[in-house]
Protein backbone atom coordinates (compact mmCIF):
# COMPACT_ATOMS: atom_id res chain seq x y z
CA UNK A 1 0.00 0.00 0.00
CA UNK A 2 1.46 3.42 -0.93
CA UNK A 3 2.27 5.61 2.05
CA UNK A 4 3.30 8.71 0.11
CA UNK A 5 1.30 11.97 0.18
CA UNK A 6 -1.43 11.75 -2.41
CA UNK A 7 -2.70 15.31 -2.13
CA UNK A 8 -0.49 18.13 -3.33
CA UNK A 9 -0.57 21.72 -2.06
CA UNK A 10 -2.01 22.73 -5.42
CA UNK A 11 -4.86 20.25 -5.17
CA UNK A 12 -5.64 21.47 -1.66
CA UNK A 13 -5.60 25.06 -2.89
CA UNK A 14 -8.03 24.15 -5.66
CA UNK A 15 -10.52 22.21 -3.57
CA UNK A 16 -10.49 24.81 -0.81
CA UNK A 17 -11.43 27.38 -3.44
CA UNK A 18 -14.33 25.20 -4.57
CA UNK A 19 -15.42 24.86 -0.96
CA UNK A 20 -15.06 28.63 -0.45
CA UNK A 21 -12.62 28.10 2.43
CA UNK A 22 -9.79 30.49 3.30
CA UNK A 23 -7.14 28.30 4.92
CA UNK A 24 -4.27 29.45 7.14
CA UNK A 25 -0.79 28.09 6.42
CA UNK A 26 -0.75 25.77 9.44
CA UNK A 27 -4.21 24.45 8.52
CA UNK A 28 -2.97 23.73 5.03
CA UNK A 29 -0.08 21.53 6.12
CA UNK A 30 -2.36 19.73 8.55
CA UNK A 31 -5.04 19.15 5.91
CA UNK A 32 -2.63 17.95 3.25
CA UNK A 33 -1.56 15.24 5.69
CA UNK A 34 -5.09 14.33 6.84
CA UNK A 35 -6.67 14.29 3.39
CA UNK A 36 -3.80 12.16 2.09
CA UNK A 37 -4.38 9.66 4.87
CA UNK A 38 -8.08 9.50 4.01
CA UNK A 39 -7.26 8.94 0.38
CA UNK A 40 -4.79 6.20 1.17
CA UNK A 41 -7.38 4.56 3.36
CA UNK A 42 -9.98 4.61 0.58
CA UNK A 43 -7.41 3.31 -1.88
CA UNK A 44 -7.81 -0.01 -0.13
CA UNK A 45 -10.99 -0.43 -2.18
CA UNK A 46 -8.84 -0.66 -5.29
CA UNK A 47 -7.41 -3.93 -3.97
CA UNK A 48 -10.73 -5.61 -4.67
CA UNK A 49 -11.49 -7.10 -8.04
CA UNK A 50 -14.80 -5.53 -9.16
CA UNK A 51 -14.57 -6.64 -12.76
CA UNK A 52 -17.81 -8.64 -12.73
CA UNK A 53 -19.71 -6.75 -10.04
CA UNK A 54 -22.75 -4.73 -11.03
CA UNK A 55 -22.49 -1.16 -9.66
CA UNK A 56 -24.79 -0.54 -6.71
CA UNK A 57 -26.46 2.85 -6.79
CA UNK A 58 -28.83 2.40 -3.87
CA UNK A 59 -28.30 0.25 -0.79
CA UNK A 60 -31.95 -0.76 -0.53
CA UNK A 61 -32.70 -3.16 -3.35
CA UNK A 62 -36.16 -3.29 -4.83
CA UNK A 63 -37.54 -0.10 -3.36
CA UNK A 64 -38.70 2.28 -6.09
CA UNK A 65 -41.25 4.98 -6.93
CA UNK A 66 -41.72 6.41 -3.47
CA UNK A 67 -43.92 9.42 -4.14
CA UNK A 68 -46.19 11.85 -2.36
CA UNK A 69 -49.29 13.66 -3.59
CA UNK A 70 -49.16 17.29 -4.73
CA UNK A 71 -51.01 18.65 -1.70
CA UNK A 72 -49.62 21.67 0.19
CA UNK A 73 -48.95 21.49 3.91
CA UNK A 74 -48.28 24.24 6.38
CA UNK A 75 -44.79 25.74 6.24
CA UNK A 76 -42.65 27.15 9.04
CA UNK A 77 -43.16 30.75 10.08
CA UNK A 78 -40.49 33.23 9.07
CA UNK A 79 -39.33 33.42 12.71
CA UNK A 80 -39.03 29.65 12.99
CA UNK A 81 -37.21 29.39 9.65
CA UNK A 82 -34.65 32.04 10.63
CA UNK A 83 -34.29 30.88 14.23
CA UNK A 84 -30.91 29.18 13.77
CA UNK A 85 -29.47 31.76 11.38
CA UNK A 86 -26.67 33.84 12.83
CA UNK A 87 -26.92 36.52 10.16
CA UNK A 88 -30.29 37.80 9.03
CA UNK A 89 -31.90 41.01 7.79
CA UNK A 90 -35.53 42.00 7.11
CA UNK A 91 -36.75 38.41 7.02
CA UNK A 92 -33.89 37.27 4.77
CA UNK A 93 -30.91 35.06 5.50
CA UNK A 94 -27.81 37.20 5.13
CA UNK A 95 -24.76 35.81 3.34
CA UNK A 96 -21.39 37.29 2.35
CA UNK A 97 -21.11 39.04 -0.99
CA UNK A 98 -20.80 36.75 -3.98
CA UNK A 99 -18.37 38.60 -6.22
CA UNK A 100 -14.96 39.17 -4.71
CA UNK A 101 -12.95 42.32 -5.32
CA UNK B 1 -28.89 26.77 -24.68
CA UNK B 2 -30.22 25.58 -21.35
CA UNK B 3 -33.77 26.59 -20.60
CA UNK B 4 -35.14 26.25 -17.10
CA UNK B 5 -38.89 26.14 -16.76
CA UNK B 6 -40.64 26.17 -13.42
CA UNK B 7 -43.57 23.79 -13.20
CA UNK B 8 -45.80 26.58 -11.90
CA UNK B 9 -48.97 24.48 -12.18
CA UNK B 10 -47.75 22.26 -9.34
CA UNK B 11 -49.13 23.21 -5.95
CA UNK B 12 -46.11 22.08 -3.96
CA UNK B 13 -42.34 21.96 -4.34
CA UNK B 14 -40.46 19.04 -5.90
CA UNK B 15 -39.33 17.31 -2.70
CA UNK B 16 -41.49 18.76 0.07
CA UNK B 17 -45.09 19.87 0.65
CA UNK B 18 -44.39 23.61 0.96
CA UNK B 19 -46.76 25.72 -1.13
CA UNK B 20 -45.13 26.53 -4.46
CA UNK B 21 -47.11 29.75 -4.90
CA UNK B 22 -44.37 31.99 -3.56
CA UNK B 23 -44.52 34.99 -5.86
CA UNK B 24 -46.37 37.50 -3.71
CA UNK B 25 -45.22 36.00 -0.42
CA UNK B 26 -42.99 37.60 2.19
CA UNK B 27 -39.42 36.25 2.01
CA UNK B 28 -38.72 32.93 3.73
CA UNK B 29 -42.31 32.04 4.56
CA UNK B 30 -42.69 28.98 2.28
CA UNK B 31 -40.06 26.85 3.98
CA UNK B 32 -39.80 23.61 5.86
CA UNK B 33 -36.84 21.66 7.24
CA UNK B 34 -36.50 19.81 3.89
CA UNK B 35 -36.19 22.82 1.58
CA UNK B 36 -33.78 24.67 3.85
CA UNK B 37 -31.69 21.54 4.10
CA UNK B 38 -31.73 20.96 7.84
CA UNK B 39 -29.80 17.85 8.89
CA UNK B 40 -31.73 14.62 9.04
CA UNK B 41 -34.52 15.61 6.69
CA UNK B 42 -35.60 13.39 3.83
CA UNK B 43 -36.94 14.53 0.45
CA UNK B 44 -39.98 12.81 -1.09
CA UNK B 45 -40.79 13.19 -4.79
CA UNK B 46 -43.98 14.95 -5.89
CA UNK B 47 -45.70 12.43 -8.20
CA UNK B 48 -47.34 15.18 -10.22
CA UNK B 49 -43.88 16.53 -11.08
CA UNK B 50 -43.04 13.20 -12.72
CA UNK B 51 -46.32 13.37 -14.64
CA UNK B 52 -45.63 16.94 -15.81
CA UNK B 53 -42.07 16.11 -16.84
CA UNK B 54 -43.44 13.18 -18.84
CA UNK B 55 -45.94 15.52 -20.53
CA UNK B 56 -43.34 18.01 -21.68
CA UNK B 57 -40.99 15.21 -22.74
CA UNK B 58 -43.77 13.81 -24.94
CA UNK B 59 -44.66 17.28 -26.25
CA UNK B 60 -41.02 17.76 -27.30
CA UNK B 61 -40.81 14.28 -28.86
CA UNK B 62 -38.12 13.11 -26.44
CA UNK B 63 -37.30 9.52 -25.56
CA UNK B 64 -38.24 9.02 -21.91
CA UNK B 65 -35.92 6.82 -19.88
CA UNK B 66 -37.80 4.15 -18.02
CA UNK B 67 -35.35 3.77 -15.13
CA UNK B 68 -33.69 6.78 -13.58
CA UNK B 69 -32.49 8.19 -10.30
CA UNK B 70 -31.55 11.58 -8.99
CA UNK B 71 -27.99 12.82 -8.45
CA UNK B 72 -26.42 15.36 -6.14
CA UNK B 73 -24.65 18.19 -7.91
CA UNK B 74 -22.26 19.68 -5.36
CA UNK B 75 -21.23 23.30 -5.27
CA UNK B 76 -21.14 26.00 -2.65
CA UNK B 77 -23.23 29.04 -3.29
CA UNK B 78 -25.69 30.79 -0.96
CA UNK B 79 -28.64 29.82 -3.17
CA UNK B 80 -28.18 26.15 -2.24
CA UNK B 81 -29.04 25.47 1.40
CA UNK B 82 -27.75 21.89 1.34
CA UNK B 83 -24.48 22.56 -0.50
CA UNK B 84 -25.79 20.50 -3.39
CA UNK B 85 -28.65 20.59 -5.84
CA UNK B 86 -30.74 17.48 -6.42
CA UNK B 87 -30.70 17.07 -10.17
CA UNK B 88 -30.27 14.39 -12.79
CA UNK B 89 -27.13 13.27 -14.61
CA UNK B 90 -26.73 11.35 -17.82
CA UNK B 91 -23.26 10.00 -17.04
CA UNK B 92 -21.69 7.77 -14.38
CA UNK B 93 -24.45 5.22 -14.87
CA UNK B 94 -27.17 7.86 -14.60
CA UNK B 95 -29.88 8.74 -17.08
CA UNK B 96 -31.51 12.00 -18.05
CA UNK B 97 -35.27 12.21 -17.59
CA UNK B 98 -35.51 12.01 -21.35
CA UNK B 99 -33.11 12.16 -24.29
CA UNK B 100 -33.33 13.76 -27.71
CA UNK B 101 -36.41 15.54 -28.99
CA UNK B 102 -36.81 18.56 -31.21
CA UNK B 103 -38.58 21.86 -31.71
CA UNK B 104 -39.32 23.01 -35.24
CA UNK B 105 -38.91 26.72 -35.86
CA UNK B 106 -39.64 28.90 -38.84
CA UNK B 107 -37.47 31.87 -39.68
CA UNK B 108 -37.93 33.89 -42.87
CA UNK B 109 -40.10 31.07 -44.23
CA UNK B 110 -37.31 28.52 -43.70
CA UNK B 111 -38.04 25.65 -41.36
CA UNK B 112 -35.36 24.27 -39.07
CA UNK B 113 -35.39 21.51 -36.46
CA UNK B 114 -33.72 22.58 -33.23
CA UNK B 115 -32.50 19.29 -31.81
CA UNK B 116 -32.56 18.72 -28.09
CA UNK B 117 -29.91 16.90 -26.15
CA UNK B 118 -31.89 16.00 -23.02
CA UNK B 119 -34.29 17.19 -20.38
CA UNK B 120 -33.81 16.96 -16.61
CA UNK B 121 -36.03 17.34 -13.61
CA UNK B 122 -34.37 19.25 -10.77
CA UNK B 123 -34.94 21.66 -7.89
CA UNK B 124 -34.75 25.43 -8.20
CA UNK B 125 -32.18 27.23 -6.03
CA UNK B 126 -33.08 30.17 -3.80
CA UNK B 127 -33.56 33.74 -4.95
CA UNK B 128 -30.67 36.06 -4.15
CA UNK B 129 -31.28 39.73 -3.47
CA UNK B 130 -28.52 42.28 -3.74
CA UNK B 131 -28.31 45.79 -2.46
CA UNK B 132 -27.89 47.68 -5.71
CA UNK B 133 -25.78 45.82 -8.23
CA UNK B 134 -24.53 42.25 -7.73
CA UNK B 135 -21.03 43.68 -8.17
CA UNK B 136 -21.12 46.33 -5.45
CA UNK B 137 -23.57 44.85 -2.96
CA UNK B 138 -21.82 44.50 0.44
CA UNK B 139 -23.76 41.31 1.20
CA UNK B 140 -26.24 38.87 -0.30
CA UNK B 141 -29.76 38.35 1.03
CA UNK B 142 -31.29 34.94 0.52
CA UNK B 143 -34.97 34.08 0.11
CA UNK B 144 -35.40 30.30 0.14
CA UNK B 145 -39.07 30.40 -0.90
CA UNK B 146 -38.00 29.44 -4.42
CA UNK B 147 -35.64 26.78 -3.13
CA UNK B 148 -36.99 23.36 -4.08
CA UNK B 149 -39.52 24.49 -6.70
CA UNK B 150 -39.68 21.91 -9.50
CA UNK B 151 -37.75 22.86 -12.63
CA UNK B 152 -37.47 21.26 -16.01
CA UNK B 153 -34.13 21.84 -17.65
CA UNK B 154 -34.14 21.60 -21.43
CA UNK B 155 -30.73 21.42 -23.10
CA UNK B 156 -30.39 21.93 -26.83
CA UNK B 157 -27.67 20.58 -29.05
CA UNK B 158 -25.25 23.32 -30.13
CA UNK B 159 -27.34 24.06 -33.20
CA UNK B 160 -28.62 27.61 -32.67
CA UNK B 161 -26.70 29.92 -34.94
CA UNK B 162 -28.17 33.36 -34.27
CA UNK B 163 -30.03 35.36 -31.59
CA UNK B 164 -33.08 35.38 -33.88
CA UNK B 165 -33.08 31.58 -34.01
CA UNK B 166 -32.80 31.48 -30.22
CA UNK B 167 -35.82 33.79 -29.93
CA UNK B 168 -37.91 31.69 -32.32
CA UNK B 169 -36.89 28.51 -30.51
CA UNK B 170 -38.09 30.00 -27.22
CA UNK B 171 -41.36 31.16 -28.77
CA UNK B 172 -42.12 27.67 -30.02
CA UNK B 173 -41.02 26.10 -26.75
CA UNK B 174 -43.25 28.49 -24.82
CA UNK B 175 -46.16 27.44 -27.00
CA UNK B 176 -45.60 23.74 -26.40
CA UNK B 177 -45.36 24.39 -22.65
CA UNK B 178 -48.61 26.35 -22.78
CA UNK B 179 -50.33 23.49 -24.60
CA UNK B 180 -49.12 20.85 -22.13
CA UNK B 181 -50.50 22.96 -19.27
CA UNK B 182 -47.54 22.39 -16.95
CA UNK B 183 -46.58 26.01 -16.45
CA UNK B 184 -47.73 29.59 -16.79
CA UNK B 185 -44.75 31.24 -18.43
CA UNK B 186 -46.23 34.71 -18.07
CA UNK B 187 -45.27 34.56 -14.39
CA UNK B 188 -42.10 36.46 -13.57
CA UNK B 189 -39.03 34.23 -13.34
CA UNK B 190 -40.87 31.12 -14.51
CA UNK B 191 -38.44 30.84 -17.42
CA UNK B 192 -34.70 31.32 -17.17
CA UNK B 193 -32.14 30.82 -19.86
CA UNK B 194 -28.43 30.07 -19.70
CA UNK B 195 -26.71 30.43 -23.02
CA UNK B 196 -23.35 29.00 -24.02
CA UNK B 197 -21.97 31.33 -26.62
CA UNK B 198 -18.90 30.94 -28.75
CA UNK B 199 -17.42 32.39 -31.88
CA UNK B 200 -16.32 29.60 -34.21
CA UNK B 201 -12.88 28.30 -33.23
CA UNK B 202 -12.82 29.96 -29.77
CA UNK B 203 -13.75 28.83 -26.24
CA UNK B 204 -17.27 29.45 -25.00
CA UNK B 205 -18.61 31.62 -22.22
CA UNK B 206 -21.82 30.85 -20.38
CA UNK B 207 -24.27 33.69 -19.76
CA UNK B 208 -26.60 33.07 -16.84
CA UNK B 209 -29.63 34.86 -15.46
CA UNK B 210 -31.45 35.76 -18.65
CA UNK B 211 -34.84 36.05 -17.03
CA UNK B 212 -37.32 36.73 -19.76
CA UNK B 213 -38.11 36.04 -23.38
CA UNK B 214 -37.54 39.66 -24.25
CA UNK B 215 -34.03 39.73 -22.82
CA UNK B 216 -32.69 36.64 -24.55
CA UNK B 217 -32.07 38.33 -27.84
CA UNK B 218 -30.43 41.43 -26.35
CA UNK B 219 -28.22 39.38 -24.01
CA UNK B 220 -27.03 37.20 -26.88
CA UNK B 221 -26.40 40.15 -29.18
CA UNK B 222 -24.38 41.85 -26.44
CA UNK B 223 -22.28 38.78 -25.64
CA UNK B 224 -21.51 38.04 -29.29
CA UNK B 225 -20.36 41.64 -29.75
CA UNK B 226 -18.20 41.45 -26.63
CA UNK B 227 -16.49 38.26 -27.77
CA UNK B 228 -15.89 39.59 -31.28
CA UNK B 229 -14.34 42.73 -29.81
CA UNK B 230 -12.06 40.72 -27.52
CA UNK B 231 -10.87 38.63 -30.45
CA UNK B 232 -10.34 41.75 -32.54
CA UNK B 233 -8.16 43.15 -29.76
CA UNK B 234 -6.09 39.97 -29.95
CA UNK B 235 -7.35 38.63 -26.60
CA UNK B 236 -8.49 35.06 -26.05
CA UNK B 237 -11.98 34.31 -24.72
CA UNK B 238 -11.89 32.93 -21.17
CA UNK B 239 -14.10 29.96 -20.43
CA UNK B 240 -16.18 31.46 -17.64
CA UNK B 241 -19.65 32.09 -16.30
CA UNK B 242 -21.02 35.56 -16.88
CA UNK B 243 -24.04 37.30 -15.39
CA UNK B 244 -26.55 39.25 -17.50
CA UNK B 245 -27.58 42.33 -15.55
CA UNK B 246 -30.12 43.62 -18.08
CA UNK B 247 -27.61 45.72 -20.01
CA UNK B 248 -24.23 43.97 -20.09
CA UNK B 249 -22.67 40.65 -19.10
CA UNK B 250 -20.19 40.66 -16.23
CA UNK B 251 -17.81 37.89 -15.15
CA UNK B 252 -19.24 35.82 -12.30
CA UNK B 253 -16.75 33.03 -11.73
CA UNK B 254 -14.31 30.97 -13.68
CA UNK B 255 -16.31 28.05 -14.88
CA UNK B 256 -16.12 24.95 -12.75
CA UNK B 257 -15.25 21.79 -14.61
CA UNK B 258 -17.82 19.07 -14.61
CA UNK B 259 -15.82 16.85 -12.26
CA UNK B 260 -15.82 19.68 -9.70
CA UNK B 261 -19.53 19.10 -9.17
CA UNK B 262 -18.77 15.62 -7.82
CA UNK B 263 -22.03 14.19 -9.09
CA UNK B 264 -23.12 11.07 -7.26
CA UNK B 265 -26.44 9.24 -6.84
CA UNK B 266 -28.80 10.81 -4.29
CA UNK B 267 -29.18 8.13 -1.63
CA UNK B 268 -32.17 9.76 0.00
CA UNK B 269 -34.33 9.07 -3.05
CA UNK B 270 -35.00 5.63 -4.49
CA UNK B 271 -35.01 4.98 -8.25
CA UNK B 272 -37.95 5.98 -10.42
CA UNK B 273 -39.42 3.58 -12.89
CA UNK B 274 -41.76 4.92 -15.55
CA UNK B 275 -43.44 2.10 -17.39
CA UNK B 276 -44.57 2.16 -21.00
CA UNK B 277 -48.11 1.93 -19.66
CA UNK B 278 -47.62 5.10 -17.56
CA UNK B 279 -46.26 6.91 -20.60
CA UNK B 280 -49.12 5.78 -22.81
CA UNK B 281 -51.70 6.92 -20.28
CA UNK B 282 -50.13 10.37 -20.08
CA UNK B 283 -49.86 10.50 -23.87
CA UNK B 284 -53.61 9.85 -24.06
CA UNK B 285 -54.33 12.71 -21.67
CA UNK B 286 -52.22 15.22 -23.61
CA UNK B 287 -54.04 17.80 -25.68
CA UNK B 288 -53.20 18.25 -29.32
CA UNK B 289 -49.79 19.90 -29.67
CA UNK B 290 -49.47 23.24 -31.52
CA UNK B 291 -47.69 21.74 -34.54
CA UNK B 292 -50.47 19.13 -34.87
CA UNK B 293 -53.12 21.82 -34.54
CA UNK B 294 -51.72 23.89 -37.41
CA UNK B 295 -52.39 21.18 -39.96
CA UNK B 296 -55.81 20.34 -38.52
CA UNK B 297 -56.93 24.00 -38.61
CA UNK B 298 -55.79 24.26 -42.22
CA UNK B 299 -57.86 21.27 -43.23
CA UNK B 300 -60.89 21.73 -41.01
CA UNK B 301 -61.43 25.45 -41.67
CA UNK B 302 -59.71 25.83 -45.05
CA UNK B 303 -57.27 28.32 -43.57
CA UNK B 304 -53.90 29.18 -45.05
CA UNK B 305 -50.78 27.89 -43.27
CA UNK B 306 -50.03 31.51 -42.35
CA UNK B 307 -53.43 32.00 -40.69
CA UNK B 308 -53.27 28.64 -38.90
CA UNK B 309 -49.77 29.31 -37.56
CA UNK B 310 -50.85 32.73 -36.33
CA UNK B 311 -53.90 31.37 -34.56
CA UNK B 312 -52.03 28.72 -32.59
CA UNK B 313 -49.42 31.21 -31.29
CA UNK B 314 -51.64 31.53 -28.24
CA UNK B 315 -53.63 28.48 -27.16
CA UNK B 316 -56.37 30.68 -25.69
CA UNK B 317 -56.78 32.51 -29.01
CA UNK B 318 -56.92 29.26 -30.98
CA UNK B 319 -59.48 27.80 -28.53
CA UNK B 320 -61.50 31.01 -28.79
CA UNK B 321 -61.43 30.78 -32.59
CA UNK B 322 -62.67 27.21 -32.67
CA UNK B 323 -65.39 27.88 -30.11
CA UNK B 324 -66.53 30.87 -32.16
CA UNK B 325 -66.66 29.39 -35.65
CA UNK B 326 -68.29 26.21 -34.35
CA UNK B 327 -71.03 28.12 -32.52
CA UNK B 328 -72.90 28.86 -35.76
CA UNK B 329 -73.81 25.96 -38.05
CA UNK B 330 -74.29 28.30 -41.04
CA UNK B 331 -70.59 29.21 -41.03
CA UNK B 332 -68.56 28.06 -44.01
CA UNK B 333 -65.06 28.70 -45.42
CA UNK B 334 -65.88 32.35 -46.15
CA UNK B 335 -66.93 33.04 -42.54
CA UNK B 336 -64.04 30.94 -41.17
CA UNK B 337 -61.66 33.31 -42.91
CA UNK B 338 -63.62 36.43 -41.89
CA UNK B 339 -63.67 35.31 -38.26
CA UNK B 340 -59.92 34.72 -38.35
CA UNK B 341 -59.32 38.20 -39.78
CA UNK B 342 -61.45 39.96 -37.18
CA UNK B 343 -59.85 37.97 -34.38
CA UNK B 344 -56.23 38.31 -35.48
CA UNK B 345 -56.39 41.95 -36.62
CA UNK B 346 -58.96 43.89 -34.62
CA UNK B 347 -59.30 41.83 -31.45
CA UNK B 348 -55.62 40.91 -31.02
CA UNK B 349 -54.77 44.51 -31.92
CA UNK B 350 -57.03 45.71 -29.11
CA UNK B 351 -55.47 43.18 -26.71
CA UNK B 352 -51.96 44.35 -27.54
CA UNK B 353 -52.89 48.01 -27.16
CA UNK B 354 -54.52 47.34 -23.82
CA UNK B 355 -51.85 44.88 -22.69
CA UNK B 356 -54.55 42.35 -21.98
CA UNK B 357 -55.23 38.65 -22.51
CA UNK B 358 -58.33 37.36 -24.24
CA UNK B 359 -59.42 35.31 -21.23
CA UNK B 360 -59.33 38.45 -19.08
CA UNK B 361 -61.80 40.34 -21.28
CA UNK B 362 -65.58 39.96 -21.44
CA UNK B 363 -65.50 39.14 -25.13
CA UNK B 364 -67.29 35.88 -25.90
CA UNK B 365 -66.58 33.76 -29.01
CA UNK B 366 -70.11 34.23 -30.40
CA UNK B 367 -69.79 38.06 -30.34
CA UNK B 368 -67.63 37.91 -33.45
CA UNK B 369 -70.19 35.61 -35.07
CA UNK B 370 -72.82 38.27 -34.28
CA UNK B 371 -70.58 40.96 -35.78
CA UNK B 372 -70.06 39.02 -39.01
CA UNK B 373 -73.80 38.28 -39.31
CA UNK B 374 -74.77 41.92 -38.72
CA UNK B 375 -72.41 43.04 -41.48
CA UNK B 376 -73.82 40.34 -43.75
CA UNK B 377 -77.40 41.52 -43.02
CA UNK B 378 -76.35 45.09 -43.72
CA UNK B 379 -77.34 46.36 -40.26
CA UNK B 380 -73.86 47.79 -39.89
CA UNK B 381 -70.94 48.49 -42.18
CA UNK B 382 -67.44 47.14 -41.65
CA UNK B 383 -66.36 50.66 -40.76
CA UNK B 384 -69.05 50.93 -38.07
CA UNK B 385 -68.12 47.50 -36.74
CA UNK B 386 -64.57 48.65 -36.15
CA UNK B 387 -65.79 51.50 -33.92
CA UNK B 388 -67.75 48.98 -31.87
CA UNK B 389 -64.80 46.72 -30.99
CA UNK B 390 -64.10 48.60 -27.77
CA UNK B 391 -67.67 48.07 -26.50
CA UNK B 392 -67.53 44.44 -27.57
CA UNK B 393 -64.40 43.85 -25.53
CA UNK B 394 -66.29 45.17 -22.52
CA UNK B 395 -68.99 42.55 -22.88
CA UNK B 396 -71.54 43.93 -25.39
CA UNK B 397 -72.60 42.22 -28.58
CA UNK B 398 -73.14 44.28 -31.73
CA UNK B 399 -76.87 43.53 -31.47
CA UNK B 400 -76.91 44.85 -27.90
CA UNK B 401 -74.95 47.96 -28.88
CA UNK B 402 -77.49 48.68 -31.64
CA UNK B 403 -80.40 48.00 -29.31
CA UNK B 404 -79.02 50.38 -26.66
CA UNK B 405 -78.64 53.07 -29.28
CA UNK B 406 -82.26 52.51 -30.19
CA UNK B 407 -83.41 52.70 -26.59
CA UNK B 408 -81.65 55.97 -25.93
CA UNK B 409 -83.06 57.49 -29.09
CA UNK B 410 -85.24 60.54 -28.44
CA UNK B 411 -88.37 60.29 -30.52
CA UNK B 412 -90.76 62.25 -28.30
CA UNK B 413 -91.96 65.13 -30.50
CA UNK B 414 -92.45 67.65 -27.67
CA UNK B 415 -88.92 67.20 -26.44
CA UNK B 416 -87.48 67.30 -29.94
CA UNK B 417 -89.47 70.40 -30.80
CA UNK B 418 -87.93 72.13 -27.77
CA UNK B 419 -84.40 71.28 -28.98
CA UNK B 420 -85.26 72.34 -32.54
CA UNK B 421 -86.59 75.74 -31.40
CA UNK B 422 -83.45 76.29 -29.35
CA UNK B 423 -81.28 75.42 -32.32
CA UNK B 424 -83.15 77.91 -34.52
CA UNK B 425 -82.86 80.71 -31.95
CA UNK B 426 -79.20 80.09 -31.29
CA UNK B 427 -78.21 80.00 -34.95
CA UNK B 428 -79.65 83.06 -36.76
CA UNK B 429 -76.82 82.93 -39.31
CA UNK B 430 -77.79 79.50 -40.46
CA UNK B 431 -81.43 80.55 -40.72
CA UNK B 432 -80.44 83.55 -42.83
CA UNK B 433 -78.62 81.20 -45.17
CA UNK B 434 -81.50 78.78 -45.27
CA UNK B 435 -83.29 80.27 -48.31
CA UNK B 436 -80.41 79.96 -50.75
CA UNK B 437 -78.36 77.13 -49.29
CA UNK B 438 -79.94 73.69 -48.87
CA UNK B 439 -76.92 72.57 -46.85
CA UNK B 440 -77.96 74.99 -44.10
CA UNK B 441 -80.85 72.71 -43.26
CA UNK B 442 -78.48 69.78 -42.74
CA UNK B 443 -76.30 72.00 -40.56
CA UNK B 444 -79.28 72.75 -38.38
CA UNK B 445 -80.04 69.05 -37.96
CA UNK B 446 -76.40 68.67 -36.95
CA UNK B 447 -76.90 71.26 -34.18
CA UNK B 448 -79.89 69.35 -32.79
CA UNK B 449 -77.86 66.14 -32.89
CA UNK B 450 -75.04 67.84 -31.03
CA UNK B 451 -77.43 69.11 -28.36
CA UNK B 452 -78.84 65.61 -27.83
CA UNK B 453 -75.48 63.85 -28.05
CA UNK B 454 -76.59 62.11 -31.20
CA UNK B 455 -79.69 60.63 -29.62
CA UNK B 456 -82.35 62.59 -31.51
CA UNK B 457 -84.27 60.48 -33.98
CA UNK B 458 -83.08 61.94 -37.30
CA UNK B 459 -86.33 61.31 -39.18
CA UNK B 460 -88.58 63.04 -36.63
CA UNK B 461 -86.11 65.89 -36.14
CA UNK B 462 -86.12 66.52 -39.88
CA UNK B 463 -89.94 66.62 -39.96
CA UNK B 464 -90.20 69.02 -36.99
CA UNK B 465 -87.55 71.37 -38.33
CA UNK B 466 -89.22 71.50 -41.72
CA UNK B 467 -92.57 72.38 -40.08
CA UNK B 468 -90.99 75.05 -37.89
CA UNK B 469 -89.23 76.74 -40.76
CA UNK B 470 -92.20 76.87 -43.12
Amino acid sequence: MPEKEEISEDTLEYISKLALLDLKEEEKSKLVKQLSEILIYFNKLNDLDTENIKPMTHPIEGLQNVFRKDIPKKSLSNEEALKNAEHKKNGFFKAPKILKG
Amino acid sequence: MEVHIQLTKLRTKLFCSCNSDYRDAEPNTHLCPICIGLPGTLPVINNKAIEFATKIALGLNCQINEVMYFFRKNYFYPDLPKGFQISQYNKAGGKAFADGGKVTIRLNSNKKDILLDRIHLEEDPARLVHKGSIRTSPYTLVDYNRSGIALIEIVTEPVLSSPAEAREFLNQLKLIVQYTGISDLSLEGSLRVDANISIKGHPRAEVKNINSFKEVESALIYEIMRQKNEIKKGKEIIQETRHWDGRVTIPLRTKEFEKDYRYFPEQDLVPIIITKKNIDEIRESLPEMPYERVSRLQHQYMLSEFDAENLILDKDIADFYENGVNSDPTFGPNEFKLYCNWLMNDIVGWLNENNSKIIDTKLKPHYIVDLILNIKKGTITTKMAKTMINDMMKGKTISKILEDKDKKRISNEFILEKYCKEAIEENPNIIKDFEKNPKAFEALIGRVMAKTKGQADPKITRKILRNLLH
